[in-house]
């Protein structure tokens, strides 16, 4: 059940100041629309990369939903983080023909070379790596996703050889 | 008439590298000043053979597979400039015969009629391929809201989404309950891992979509639409948002749509977050509402008391997207495809270990075999067929001697699986059926939203059970606590997901019970998966003595000095395969 979720690592945390006024615009689009709840919750991922506390509680005052509720839609859906994550997202695609084609490869082969867990994000701050249900690839399985860009037909070595290019890059 | 040269930029073809392909002819065409029109389609559903280039000159259609960058420059040097088609790389042409003739020949195209002919980001192309025209038709012929119901009925048409509903008495339920509020939704919320028509229709043909909409909203009296769609397909959405700008801009949505009095409606994106119970359609009408994507009990069904309290119609997109095509072909011509209880034609995606796979759409009732080794070309590297998985994690796993089975929904149903959205994930003798069905168990699990206790509960010592026979753990009894659970969990679950959920369990065992036993008695696993209960030995003619094995092994069970032939200690060794995947040389032999 997906409360397994919340158990790994979905407390709200306080990390520091956030520029809340970043959420206006957001907040002045839905507040008054029937059913905004998810859409201001994805909106306001989208401007911090997850949801920090005082984000919750402006989004409560100001559009008039329940924090209660808000905390039971985002440990609901899977899409929602409560943690700050990482520049890029690695998703690796589990679905079922990812599975057969050997999916578990890429995500032993990634966690080994990023040293995280599954759903862990690495020290320096630049990878979070995930494994998602299934991405709609599956003809190129296995597949993996990072940003909007999908890798498809990887082996293990792959998988990290195009990670570890994304590290270069981004360190120089 | 000016040569054309086409890219397919579906989510896969970009997967593939047909943006980079794009980009190359686009600053080539450029850089060298040529003239021919640079053009983008989506998916045409040879996803085996992305990236795919097709040109189209004076002599006629060629259609490039597996084109990389420096292929695309060497078609355009050859074929655009010398006048002469590089015949090596096409897999498809009006002019002569392809091996891949043989994925395309038996299909037969409906729903994915548009898909990787038009570009599905210019609403023109499509009108200039009928689009719109039903909805005129309607218009034009003033077809009652009755008549175009009728039409829908008499199809046979049934809802592609999984649950094989007819849709015209979904319509019909939906328009005999007044209200002065009515929504129309489209499911666009594909979950099941294994199937991706869905985005291959929205991607490739957004506007068929939309028009099915249209339709349904006619003939139900709808006042709003929705469009329920998946966050993980960031281009179908936003080809859904283009394609609704410039159908508004068109005056196909909007009011008094095409001059029918009092027809008002505009549709509207809702992204979905992530949870594949909202398949469901009370638990998708719950989540659009804003709130956690639970089902409910039904009675009252959402055609009387759905979004918003209001009468509800939802379809699936592959419904949707037939619906322009029957009104403006009548009932009769599509009904004239398929079986008595499944007409039309049906999507298929194929995928895992087949050799074409991709998206296929054939008549109702061509066998299992038939879609596989005709249209597929059969398994990879000469391997042995073992079993197809249909359906999803709701779905079965359907054995070999039963591929004769043919495709439509009631043949399916009673080989346990169903037919669900229509994924084929093919599995050859290097697939364990307990792994699959742990696999499908394990995200059923997650994804159980936990309101009823035996799909909560049951899911979970269901996959304990499994993960325990794959490790080696596994008892007597088993078996039957397996199945005792499976019927529990069937019986006492609210909605779809936990009344469904046990069946890749329960299709494996009728099937594949040797190899449970196996796994339980003989604490083997006959296709070589399950680590735990395999044994990994050093092949002494391979082995180079690399120390490689030996440095990654977690418990220091192998011993050798350098370049000499090493020895794993079974009794230190936890099985992990760790040495397999690390050795470069072949010289780990699992048994």
């Amino acid at each position: 059940m997906r409360i397994e979720r919340i158990a790994v690592k979905q407390e709200i945390e306080d990390l520091g100041p956030v520029d809340l006024d970043l959420l206006n615009p957001l907040i002045e689009k839905y507040k008054s629309k029937k059913g905004n709840l998810i859409p201001l919750l994805q909106g306001a991922q989208d401007i911090y990369g997850y949801i920090p506390r005082p984000a919750f509680e402006k989004l409560a005052a100001e559009t008039g939903n329940e924090l209660s509720d808000m905390y039971g839609v985002v440990t609901f859906y899977a899409q929602f983080r409560l943690n700050p994550v990482g520049k890029h997202i690695i998703k690796v695609c589990h679905g079922t023909a990812c599975h057969v084609q050997n999916a578990r490869a890429l995500t032993t082969s990634l966690k080994e070379a990023l040293k995280v867990d599954d759903g862990g994000t690495t020290e320096d701050g630049l990878f979070t790596l995930e494994s998602v249900a299934c991405l709609g690839c599956c003809s190129l399985a296995p597949v993996m996703m990072i940003g909007n860009e999908t890798f498809g037909k990887l082996t293990g070595s792959q998988a990290v050889k195009i990670m570890k290019k994304i590290r270069i890059s981004e360190n120089n | 008439m000016e040569t054309k040269v086409i890219v397919g930029l579906g989510s896969c073809g970009i997967a593939a590298g047909a943006r980079k392909v794009y980009d190359k002819i686009e600053a080539f065409k450029e850089a060298e000043n040529l003239q021919f029109e640079l053009k983008k389609t989506s998916c045409v559903g040879m996803c085996y053979r992305e990236p795919l280039v097709e040109i189209i000159d004076d002599t006629g259609t060629y259609l490039y597979g597996e084109i990389d960058e420096e292929r695309a420059l060497e078609l355009i040097e050859k074929h655009i400039n010398q006048q002469s088609p590089v015949k090596e790389y096409v897999v498809q042409s009006d002019l002569f015969e392809t091996v891949d003739n043989e994925f395309t020949e038996d299909q037969v195209k409906i729903t994915l009629r548009n898909c990787g002919y038009i570009d599905p980001e210019n609403i023109e192309e499509y009108e200039a391929k009928d689009g719109y025209r039903a909805i005129k038709k309607i218009a034009g012929y003033s077809m009652s809201r009755l008549d175009v119901i009728q039409t829908i009925v008499e199809s046979g048409i049934r809802g592609r989404g999984g649950g094989g509903f007819p849709t015209g008495l979904k319509w019909k339920f939906a328009n005999n309950n007044k209200s002065d509020e009515k929504y129309i939704i489209c499911n666009a919320d594909e979950g099941d891992p294994g199937a991706f028509m869905d985005r291959s229709v929205l991607e490739g043909d957004p506007h068929a979509v939309l028009e099915g909409m249209i339709i349904g909203a006619y003939a139900i009296e709808a006042t709003g639409g929705v469009i329920y769609c998946r966050a993980e397909y960031p281009l179908a959405i936003k080809r859904l948002e283009i394609a609704i700008g410039q159908a508004r801009a068109k005056g196909y949505l909007g009011k008094n749509i095409l001059g029918i009095q009092g027809f008002t409606f505009d549709i509207y994106i809702k992204e979905g977050a992530g949870a594949f119970v909202c398949g469901e359609e009370t638990a998708l009408i719950a989540s659009v509402e804003g709130q956690r994507g639970m089902p409910r009990k039904r009675p009252p069904f959402p055609a009387a008391s759905g979004l918003w309290k209001k009468p509800t119609n939802i379809n699936n997109v592959e419904t949707l997207a037939n619906i322009p095509w029957i009104i403006r072909h009548g009932a009769a011509e599509y009904a004239k495809y398929g079986t008595e209880k499944s007409k039309g034609t049906k999507v298929f995606a194929l995928a895992g270990k087949i050799k074409r796979s991709g998206l296929v759409e054939v008549p109702m009732g061509m066998s299992i075999r038939d879609v596989i080794f005709k249209l597929g070309g059969g398994i990879q590297g000469g391997k042995k067929f073992k079993a197809v998985q249909m359906g999803g994690p709701s779905g079965g796993c359907i054995p070999e001697h039963l591929a004769d089975t043919i495709v439509d929904y009631d043949s399916v149903n009673a080989t346990g699986a169903i037919m669900g959205s229509g994924g084929m994930v093919v599995m050859d003798e290097s697939t364990c059926m307990i792994d699959v069905a742990k696999f499908f168990l394990d995200f059923t699990q997650k994804e159980s939203c936990g309101k009823c206790t035996f799909c909560r509960i049951g899911t979970k010592r269901m996959l304990e059970i499994l993960t325990n026979i794959t490790e080696g753990e596994g008892e007597e009894g088993d078996i039957e606590r397996l199945e005792e659970l499976s019927y529990q969990i069937k019986d006492n679950s609210l909605c779809g997901l936990g009344q469904t959920a046990p069946n890749p369990v329960l299709t494996t065992i009728k099937y594949f019970r040797d190899e449970y036993e196996a796994h339980i008695r003989d604490k083997k696993c006959p296709a070589l998966v399950c680590t735990k209960l395999l044994t990994y030995e050093v092949d002494e003619t391979n082995c180079t003595g690399c120390t490689v094995c030996a440095v990654n092994c977690p418990v220091d069970a192998i011993s050798g000095a350098r370049k000499e032939i090493h020895h794993i200690d079974q009794d230190i060794c936890i099985n992990c395969g760790v040495c397999f995947t690390k050795c470069k040389f072949e010289a780990i032999k699992i048994s």
